[in-house]
């Protein structure tokens, strides 16, 4: 019979942060990879959402934008809704952190991190940086859809980087609050309903149609939430409209969230992770 | 002496206005197994989650290997491994990934956490199914790899809440064979059932938890010792036998529907002579005679079921108690 005790000297301080960051971002890359109907259930929506809008819905919703001649309504569509389209494919992605996050706590195997000394930064950044990969994965992947049917962006290679740099910025943002959100929640249920309040802003914002266009109270809403700067600065990233103040606004709202994602996450952690 | 291994001193922990934990004192000497024995909600878990540094106690002290629960949360973390009642696997992935996935987070070593997790598939009989889904195994598979992805460290103070509920015999007797290994090699144990049998079966003590107090530690053969005598009883064909009976043996419990007769007395041979002899004298038949000597299960019962009106927190108030039989027989 094997020796099962071989008493192990002290393992896990704060030392360890990065390399048990590393280890569970592996362990969370490994689940993506061993069931992606997770992963491609995030991309399927919009891709869907997109088709509909531009194939269905376009020719007249491009119609109505301003300045824009009647005849050429789907493809005026198709390039306005793009922005919105990406946006909802991160806000989506966040269901995916929530879900894996509320099913490690009701596990319980949250737990047994906790009482091996595993640093929580390293537990949490392993879900958030491993749903930030994935939702950049599907943006990618929702954009190569567009192009397919035809959207033309008119980005230069330094739009093309700043774009990029914006999209994985805002997807960890709003990773953090999926991260939050799924500890927040008792059941994996629920942990998949929550994020869904995330992908409803884009609609609320300018990513579908004008904000002129809207009741006045909404258009309040919509010029004040996160995801208008977010879309506006994508649009002039990727299709040269005036960018104005918006880039700087999106990267401050993109801090704010992830802070508070970070802080709400925190706060649970200890809490949530016993039953 | 060394100091003991686990050692809470007046620990307190109450949920909202509900006491949990009332005042317990436990000790569990290096390499000895303890279990805490009581019925649901007694704060069993509770226990087992403050010493493993999940849960901050109110009040009191807890140390774990010299180190404080509280105060030296990764002192404690370094030296202890915890297996839950709900497993904590990771569901998507393999036994084999589970076990690496401990490794790793150990910092172990590719070379040594390979060798260990060999190790481990190898003792907890989980080779052959080392690759595959977690969703394939059977429950009392899903436990052994869970023991063993808590002993990936090899700790030497292992928590166990309940390890065997939910298990069949089988694979609970393999967990017991476990246990009793870990034990051999040097491993402290605070195990938590509410099987007596098992208590019986593993702990070098036993200690009894009943709405958040101890109220009753020592070793088993201590606890029995405090329910008065075992009792014997005798079943009759008829009504008329058992009425015979009881006339003749006089203080005894008659069951009218299983016309049984549960007589005190310890088992031993004369007091078993002597009833038989009288029976017999009397021309009264029997039809089945059965001896049941005082078990944890009649502890239990004394100790754990009036609450309202036990005066003292532990010792002989339990003695009090009657044993009760548990005419299961029928």
């Amino acid at each position: 019979m094997t020796t099962l005790t071989a008493h192990a000297t002290a393992p896990g301080r704060s030392s360890h942060v990065i390399a048990d960051t590393v280890t569970m971002l592996q362990r969370n890359l490994l689940h993506m990879v061993r069931y992606p109907g997770l992963s491609l259930f995030t991309i399927l929506g919009p891709v869907v959402a997109l088709l509909l809008l531009v194939f269905v819905f376009g020719g007249t919703l491009g119609a109505g934008l301003p300045g824009v001649d009647p005849s050429g309504g789907r493809d005026a569509y198709l390039a306005y809704v793009m922005p919105g389209i990406l946006l909802i494919t991160i806000a989506g992605s966040t269901g995916g952190a929530s879900i894996t996050v509320a099913m490690d706590m009701t596990e319980g195997i949250t737990a047994r991190f906790r009482t091996m000394s595993i640093s929580r930064a390293a537990v949490l950044a392993g879900h958030v940086v491993g749903n930030t990969i994935q939702a950049v994965i599907a943006v990618a992947l929702v954009l190569g859809v567009g192009i397919l049917i035809g959207f033309r962006p008119t980005a230069g290679p330094a739009e093309w980087l700043a774009a990029t740099g914006l999209i994985v910025l805002i997807s960890f943002a709003v990773s953090w609050l999926g991260v939050a959100m799924g500890m927040q929640s008792k059941t994996v249920e629920t942990a998949s309903n929550l994020p869904l309040l995330l992908t409803l802003l884009p609609l609320l914002g300018s990513g579908f149609v004008p904000t002129a266009s809207m009741p006045e109270w909404l258009q309040w809403f919509a010029q004040y939430q996160p995801f208008t700067p977010f879309i506006e600065s994508l649009r002039g990233l990727l299709l040269g409209t005036p960018l104005g103040w918006n880039p700087v606004l999106a990267i401050g709202w993109a801090a704010v969230l992830a802070l508070a994602g970070y802080v709400w996450s925190l706060a649970l952690y200890e809490r949530k992770s016993v039953r | 002496m060394t100091r003991p291994a686990i050692d809470v001193q007046g620990l307190r922990k109450a949920y909202g206005g509900k006491t949990v934990l009332d005042r317990v004192d436990l000790s569990v000497e290096a390499g000895t197994v303890t279990a805490l024995l009581g019925p649901n909600g007694a704060g069993k878990t509770t226990t087992v989650h403050i010493l493993s540094t999940l849960v901050r106690p109110d009040g009191g002290t807890a140390v774990v290997n010299g180190c404080d629960v509280v105060r030296d949360h990764d002192g404690v973390r370094a030296s202890i491994g915890l297996t839950g009642q709900f497993s904590a696997v990771d569901g998507l992935l393999t036994g084999e990934e589970n076990l690496r996935l401990m490794a790793r987070l150990r910092h172990l070593g590719p070379k040594r956490g390979a060798q260990r997790v060999a190790e481990l598939l190898e003792r907890f009989d989980l080779v052959e199914s080392a690759r595959k889904p977690l969703a394939t195994y059977s429950g009392g598979m899903r436990r052994r790899l869970d023991l063993a992805m808590t002993l990936v460290a090899a700790p030497s103070v292992l928590f166990l809440d309940e390890p065997t509920s939910g298990l069949d015999p089988r694979s609970r007797h393999t967990m017991w064979d476990i246990v009793r290994d870990l034990v051999t090699d040097g491993t402290t144990v605070l195990l938590t059932t509410q099987h007596l049998d098992e208590a019986d079966e593993l702990a070098d003590r036993i200690a009894v938890l009943d709405g958040g107090r101890i109220v009753a530690n020592g070793t088993p053969d201590e606890l029995k010792r405090l329910v008065p005598g075992g009792h014997i009883r005798l079943r009759f064909t008829d009504a008329a036998a058992l009425d015979a009976a009881a006339r003749l043996l006089g203080d005894s419990a008659r069951d009218e529907a299983g016309l049984a007769l549960t007589v005190p007395g310890d088992g031993t041979v004369g007091a078993l002579r002597g009833i038989l002899d009288r029976l017999d004298n009397a021309g009264v038949e029997m039809e089945d005679l059965s001896i049941h000597t005082p078990d944890l299960d009649d502890v239990f019962f004394a100790l754990t079921t009036t609450t309202t009106t036990r005066p003292g927190p532990a010792g002989p108030a339990g003695a009090a108690g009657t044993a009760r039989t548990k005419g299961t027989e029928s």
